[in-house]
């Protein structure tokens, strides 16, 4: 059963990073450019699905909260600030696409909180998962790091760099949503996004090597564990080659594998902790009576019809977002 | 421990779920309405139902967005603020919830779906019975939550095991008998909800002389259903008062203004509760009818609130004059509905300015009436989360700062400030607007056996439909 809500929120949580990944991406993306009908094209490349995909924020969440409440209770209260600032951005990020094309005069303000909201999203949700591999401080079960026990220059380069990493996913969302000029500016976005990506990522690399954390202690008792880095390493060679080739579809696909290889390096290196290096799986688990609750309606036959679902409303707006269509 | 954090936290949940409770209160009914909108056009073919129907969905899907973006917040709260409370109660409060979540999202959002982008894409049969499960969603929701805040209200079916409420029993939980008075009053306050706004609506048409056919159909069905539900409402809301008599007789004591134990006790009508002296101020009361109401006697010994220590007494002023304000706005519906229905029946509804006038002036009412008797129901179970169990105290983040719980409510309020104030302009647009465009036909070629064509995406041409849809949906 605990093994079952694992999988489940594991799977929550990676489908939310993949699909509002793409949707903060573009949001992202989008205070770079000024042209209007490019914003148009980019916002509707998201428009019908951004809603179903914030779902999955949601419903980590309420997992977490229902089988793993000591987690939920620690690393929210732990991150109050960045959550708080996260939630703003989604919010101002959401009303955005409702707002926007309603709006002449205050449409300015709708570019701002559609930009703003993503980019700050993107960045505290970064910021969160580094200051959680560099270690919260927890006594006796509860955080105890202070207001700001979570801010340092380890997780503010994991925010930059997820920002970089959320901008490739948009903007490989953007190369099977689009055609013509903004498909060719998707394509030189992803260039400029994985260049950012990777400098952000080696800076941390080399500031986890310096400073010793402790997680990389974990690499050397498990080598088994570079299976992952290789997974998204040779996703990355594949993204270039298929970008150099102008290929329409495969570079989203390619760079949902590397965001899929780079979460599952996160979850392995910490096996079994929930909380690295303080509250393992077992010990934050719901009682077997609330778990099997879960179990019986919404973990057997709720959540694989939601997978259908999103399944199915991907399915239905596939293909271009046709700018000539609709009167935004 | 500091007791700033805590207010300011209280402050902040308070302001945040009553934003919130605003939207889905709105959306129940008004779910509940287009089906029975939707019915009505396919039993009678009048297109005027449809155009209703098509206003009124446009209507919905802005206050369901609005209530979807200021839901998300609810979800991580407990976690930021309520540390303790979501640690102890997790395991029983984290799994109702997540069902709110699933099932709400199931129902409400794939089938919303199909609403929007599907009438042409559908059989109507089909159609209908994905407006009966938006309904349906939409009612599960408030289910769930009504499951968790009765659970609060009155805890059963657990045991404390190291700190940590053990859910023992679900099916107590689910039976709960103070949940079956709770979630039908909170249900019909959503139905009225519904009603009273369509009504106020139809009465605003009349006045201004617009949309003849579609604003009598929304005049005179609001008002039958008001008229209709009202008084059931407050045989539950009478039901609700026994509950809270007998799980909770300081809060009971607390909305009375009753402050020591009175046989026969009076009922007090108006007062200003003055805790510093434990008695009322210019107080109106009637003998005896207190214990009626308490106890279905003429001299039954009813509870003051001098029995519970100081610090197990709820504070006095918000639950006695909430609820007085909910009553009141109850009463005042009651009247103007009758008054409407009766008028109507006489066939002089449209020419009775004066009332169409205070019609049309109603719709804050019911909205007002779910917020303060909210507020009765959660101001009187102080000083508790968990009642009798689990103190608000004891239940509140332990590192939380003053500065950084100011600083969230700062945020909060600004960021709903902006989306409330365009939200409701946006609306007033809508209203003003009224029913008009094109209607979308159902389509020509029945397939009986596919009711789910709709999301087969065969062929560039649904492509386009959805995406036509799609950006209807956004510039609605």
């Amino acid at each position: 059963m605990v093994m079952f809500w694992v999988c489940a929120l594991a799977l929550g949580i990676l489908l939310y990073v993949l699909l509002d990944g793409f949707d903060l991406g573009i949001g992202i993306l989008y205070g770079f450019t000024r042209d209007e009908d490019r914003r148009v094209a980019m916002m509707r490349s998201i428009a019908p699905v951004w809603d179903g995909n914030e779902t999955w924020l949601v419903v980590s969440g309420v997992i977490l909260w229902g089988a793993f409440p000591v987690v939920y209770a620690t690393l929210f209260s732990a991150f109050y600030l960045p959550v708080l600032f996260m939630l703003a951005g989604l919010i101002l990020r959401g009303v955005a696409f409702e707002f926007r094309c309603k709006a002449l005069r205050s449409r300015p303000i709708w570019d701002a909180a559609f930009f703003g909201g993503s980019l700050v999203a993107a960045f505290m949700q970064g910021l969160m998962v580094g200051a959680l591999v560099e270690g919260l401080h927890i006594r006796g079960g509860e955080y105890a790091g202070g207001a700001l026990g979570w801010m340092s220059p380890f997780a503010a380069l994991c925010g930059l760099a997820l920002c970089f990493g959320y901008s490739l996913l948009g903007a490989c969302w953007l190369i099977r949503k689009s055609r013509g000029a903004l498909q060719e500016s998707a394509y030189r976005y992803i260039s400029l996004s994985s260049l950012g990506l990777a400098l952000f990522l080696l800076a941390v690399f080399v500031y986890a090597l310096t400073e010793h954390l402790r997680v990389m202690t974990r690499w050397l008792d498990r080598p088994y564990l570079f299976v992952f880095p290789a997974m998204g390493i040779g996703a990355s060679i594949l993204l270039a080659k298929h970008v150099h080739e102008r290929s329409d579809r495969t570079p989203f696909l390619l760079a949902s594998l590397g965001f899929a290889a780079a979460f599952g390096t996160f979850v392995i290196t910490f096996w079994p902790y929930m909380i690295p290096f303080s509250i393992t799986i077992d010990e934050a688990a719901s009682p077997q009576s609330s778990l099997s609750f879960m179990f019986w309606g919404e973990g057997l036959f709720v959540l694989p019809l939601m997978l259908a679902y999103t399944a199915i409303s991907f399915r239905v707006f596939r293909g271009k977002s046709d700018p000539a269509v609709g009167d935004y | 421990m500091n007791s700033l954090p805590l207010l300011l936290s209280r402050l902040q949940f308070a302001f945040t779920i009553s934003f919130h409770i605003i939207f889905p209160s709105f959306t129940i009914g008004l779910a509940a309405w287009l089906t029975m909108l939707e019915a009505l056009h396919q039993a009678t073919g009048q297109a005027v139902y449809q155009r209703v129907f098509e206003f009124w969905l446009k209507i919905f899907g802005v206050a369901f967005g609005l209530g979807v973006v200021s839901g998300v917040v609810m979800g991580f709260q407990f976690g930021t603020n309520w540390s303790l409370l979501a640690r102890a109660t997790g395991p029983i409060q984290g799994p109702l919830l997540s069902y709110e979540t699933f099932t709400a999202f199931y129902l409400e959002a794939s089938f919303f779906g199909i609403l929007l982008l599907g009438r042409s894409r559908v059989q109507p049969w089909f159609y209908l019975f994905s407006t009966a499960m938006v309904a349906l969603g939409t009612t599960l929701s408030a289910f769930w939550i009504m499951v968790n805040n009765s659970w609060m209200q009155a805890p059963i079916g657990y045991a404390i095991e190291n700190g940590v409420f053990v859910p023992k029993d679900w099916t107590a939980i689910l039976l709960n008998p103070v949940l079956w008075v709770r979630f039908p009053h909170m249900l019909l306050a959503s139905l009225i909800t519904g009603a009273v706004c369509v009504a106020a609506t139809g009465a605003w048409y009349v006045l201004r002389k617009q949309f003849d056919a579609e604003a009598k159909v929304m005049l005179h069905m609001g008002l039958w259903m008001a008229a209709l539900l009202l008084p059931v409402q407050m045989l539950f809301g009478h039901f609700n008062g026994d509950y809270v008599h007998d799980y909770q007789p300081a809060k009971f004591a607390a909305i009375e203004g009753r402050w020591h134990d009175e046989q026969p006790a009076s009922e007090v009508l108006v007062a200003l509760p003055d805790p510093a002296t434990e008695s009322n101020r210019d107080s109106i009361s009637i003998p005896v009818l207190g214990s009626i109401i308490g106890s279905m006697s003429l001299h039954s010994r009813e509870v003051g609130l001098t029995d519970f220590p100081p610090e197990d007494r709820p504070p006095v002023a918000i639950p006695f004059f909430s609820f007085r304000l909910m009553v009141g706005c109850g009463l005042l519906m009651l009247f103007t509905a009758w008054g409407g229905v009766y008028l109507s029946r006489k066939r002089r509804l449209e020419q009775a300015r004066g009332l169409l006038w205070l019609i049309f002036m109603s719709f804050p009412l019911p909205f007002i009436a779910i917020l303060t008797g909210w507020f009765t129901a959660e101001v009187g179970r102080q000083p508790w989360t968990v009642y009798g169990q689990l103190r608000t105290s004891q239940a509140v983040t332990p590192n939380l700062t003053a500065g950084m719980a100011y600083l969230s409510l700062a945020v909060y309020c600004a960021v709903y400030a902006l989306i409330f104030l365009f939200g409701l302009l946006f609306l007033h647009k809508l209203l003003r607007a009224g029913p008009q465009g094109r209607l979308v036909q159902p389509p020509r070629a029945a397939d009986i056996r596919r009711p789910m064509s709709v999301v087969d995406a065969a062929g560039p041409s649904l492509d386009d439909e959805a995406r036509n849809a799609s950006s209807a949906m956004l510039s609605k």
